[in-house]
C-alpha cells in the first residue's frame, strides 16, 4: 500500500501478512508512522489495496465491509446528534437494517439506549457530543460501531487521546463487550500494556515500510482483572515487546 | 443576571439610537443646516407621518419583491452550494464563472432586466435575486468542502453512498454556514430591490425616494431611508433567529438555551 504518485509515494506497508481467527481479538503495536493505521483503512476497505490480496471469510475485499464497525481516536460523534442519534447512524445506512429504519425506529431506539446504558452512559442518551467528557464520547463511539452487530470491530487508537485512569475503565468496558459478544476485534495502539492486557495475539510493526517484526501470544489467562497489569508474567510481555520497538535505531 | 441580559441586549441598542438621533437634532438646529440637505430627526418623522400612506404602500412593495428574489436566491444558491461542493472538477468549472459573474455591479445590469420584463416588480425581484444568492452558495459550498474527512469516514467505512454521505454528514454540516449566510443574503436583497427601483419602476421606496429627491422633499427621502433601515433591522433580526432556532448544536448551547 502506498500514498502518493511516482517517486514522492509513500510506501507505507509492504509483505504484511495476518490471520485472524474468528472471536479471536489482536492488537497491531509499532512506532508512530509505522502504518497501523493504513493496515486498518485496508482490511476496512476505505483504501483499496495497490497488490497483495486482502479476503474477509474467505471473500477479497474491494469495498467498505459492511460485517465491520470502526473507531477512531477522535470519537467523531456528529455534533447534531444526540447519543442516541449518534449511535442510530449505523443502522440508517446499513441493510437490512435501513429498509426497516422508519417502521422499527422505536425498538431500534430502545436498542441503542440499552448499548448506551450497557457501557455506562445511563442518563447521558440525550446528551449532544459536546456536553459529554472525552471518555463518554469514545464511549458513544464504540456503541455506534457495534450497534449493526458486525462480524469485526476495527479500533485505530480509540483511547490515544484519553487520560489514563479513564482508559483503564475504558479497557474494562472493552473487554467485557468482546467477551459477552465474541466479536472479532482489531485493535491498533501503541499502547503496549493496553495491547497485552486486552489482545489474544499482539503483532509488533517495523518502522516503515510496515512490516511484521513479531508475533506474539498473550497466554495470560481470561478474565483479566486490571491487578494483572501489576503481575510479573505481564511486565515480562510487555518488556519482551518494547525490544522489538525502534529497535532499528 | 436576566435584568443584565435585558440591559445589555434591550437597553443598550435603544439607548445608543436615542443618543444617535438626538445629536443628530442638535447638529442640525445648532448649524441651522437647511432642510433641503440634511432634515433634522424631528423633519424626517414628520414627514414620515405625513405621507404615511404612500410610504406604506411602497414599502410593502419593496418589502414583497425582496422576499420573492430572497426566496428563490435561498433555494438556488443552496442547490448551486451543494452541486460545487459535491465534486471537485463541478467546483474548478463553475467557481471562476460565479466570482466574475458576482463582480459585475447589478445596477449595470437592471436596464437589461427592464429592456427583457419591462417596468414593474420582475426586476426588482430579479436584482434581489442576484445580488444575494452567491454568499449563500459560496457558503454552503465551504461548508461542504470543509466537512472533516473522519467524519466522512464514519459512513464511509458502513458503506454509505456518496448521496449518503451528504444526506447524513455533509448537509448538516454546512447548515451553520448556509444559516450563516441567509443574514447577509437577506440583506443584499433589500440593496438589490431598492437598486432596481431607483434604476427604473413605477413603485417601491426606491422609486418614491427617487421621485421625493427630484422635487426637493428631502425629508421623504430620509423618512425612506429610514423605513428601509429599519425593515433590514427586522428581517435580518428574523433570520438571525431563524439560524439560532436550527443550528443550536454550533453554538454549543450559547445562543439559545
Amino acid at each position: 500500500m502506498a500514498y502518493g504518485r511516482g517517486a514522492a509515494a509513500v510506501r507505507a506497508i509492504e509483505q504484511v501478512s495476518l490471520e485472524i481467527a474468528r472471536g479471536e481479538f489482536i492488537a497491531v503495536v509499532g512506532p508512530s508512522g509505522c502504518g497501523k493505521s493504513s493496515l486498518m483503512r485496508l482490511i476496512s476497505g476505505l483504501h483499496p489495496p495497490l497488490a497483495g490480496t486482502l479476503t474477509v471469510e474467505g471473500r477479497p475485499v474491494t469495498g467498505p465491509l459492511k460485517s465491520v464497525g470502526m473507531a477512531f481516536q477522535n470519537s467523531n460523534l456528529l455534533p447534531w446528534r444526540n447519543a442516541v442519534d449518534n449511535v442510530l447512524l449505523p443502522l440508517e445506512i446499513v441493510e437490512p437494517y435501513r429498509s426497516s429504519f422508519h417502521k422499527e425506529k422505536k425498538p431500534y431506539e430502545a436498542k441503542a439506549r440499552a448499548l448506551l446504558d450497557s457501557v455506562g452512559l445511563i442518563g447521558f442518551t440525550e446528551k449532544h457530543p459536546w456536553e459529554l467528557s472525552g471518555g463518554m464520547q469514545q464511549r458513544a463511539s464504540i456503541c455506534r460501531a457495534l450497534i449493526h452487530e458486525p462480524e469485526i470491530l476495527l479500533l485505530d487508537e480509540p483511547f490515544g487521546a484519553l487520560d489514563a485512569f479513564t482508559r483503564e475503565e475504558l479497557w474494562c468496558t472493552l473487554r467485557d463487550i468482546q467477551a459477552a459478544r465474541k466479536v472479532t476485534v482489531m485493535l491498533v495502539t501503541h499502547d503496549l500494556r493496553e495491547a497485552v492486557f486486552l489482545a489474544d495475539t499482539v503483532y509488533v510493526m517495523s518502522q516503515r515500510p510496515g512490516r511484521i517484526l513479531k508475533r506474539c501470544e498473550v497466554k495470560l489467562p481470561r478474565p483479566r482483572d486490571l491487578e494483572v497489569t501489576y503481575t510479573q508474567a505481564f511486565q515480562d510481555v510487555v518488556h519482551e515487546l518494547r525490544s522489538y520497538i525502534g529497535k532499528n535505531k | 443576571m436576566e435584568r443584565q441580559e435585558f440591559a445589555i441586549k434591550v437597553l443598550s441598542p435603544a439607548a445608543f439610537t436615542l443618543v444617535l438621533f438626538l445629536l443628530w437634532e442638535i447638529v442640525c438646529a445648532v448649524f441651522t443646516v437647511p432642510l433641503t440637505i440634511l432634515p433634522a430627526p424631528s423633519d424626517v418623522f414628520a414627514a414620515l407621518w405625513q405621507y404615511r400612506a404612500p410610504i406604506i404602500d411602497n414599502s410593502w412593495v419593496t418589502l414583497w419583491t425582496t422576499l420573492v428574489g430572497f426566496m428563490i436566491a435561498t433555494l438556488f444558491g443552496l442547490g448551486l452550494g451543494i452541486a460545487i461542493g459535491w465534486h471537485r472538477a463541478i467546483y474548478a468549472g463553475i467557481y471562476p464563472v460565479l466570482v466574475g459573474f458576482n463582480s459585475i455591479p447589478k445596477v449595470a445590469v437592471v436596464p437589461v432586466l427592464i429592456l427583457w420584463f419591462g417596468l414593474g416588480e420582475i426586476p426588482a425581484i430579479l436584482t434581489a435575486f442576484l445580488i444575494s444568492f452567491f454568499p449563500i452558495a459560496v457558503n454552503v459550498a465551504t461548508g461542504l468542502a470543509t466537512t472533516e474527512p473522519e467524519l466522512e469516514d464514519v459512513l464511509r467505512a458502513l458503506g454509505a453512498s456518496k448521496l449518503d454521505v451528504m444526506r447524513k454528514v455533509g448537509i448538516p454540516r454546512s447548515l451553520p454556514y448556509f444559516f450563516g449566510s441567509l443574514k447577509v443574503a437577506i440583506t443584499l436583497a433589500f440593496v438589490g430591490a431598492v437598486v432596481s427601483e431607483t434604476v427604473g419602476a413605477n413603485k417601491g421606496l426606491g422609486k418614491l425616494m427617487l421621485d421625493a429627491q427630484a422635487s426637493f422633499q428631502v425629508p421623504i427621502v430620509f423618512a425612506g431611508l429610514l423605513v428601509l433601515a429599519v425593515m433590514g433591522i427586522v428581517l435580518y433580526a428574523i433570520t438571525a433567529l431563524i439560524e439560532a432556532r436550527f443550528t443550536g448544536w454550533a453554538f454549543r448551547g450559547g445562543a439559545n438555551r
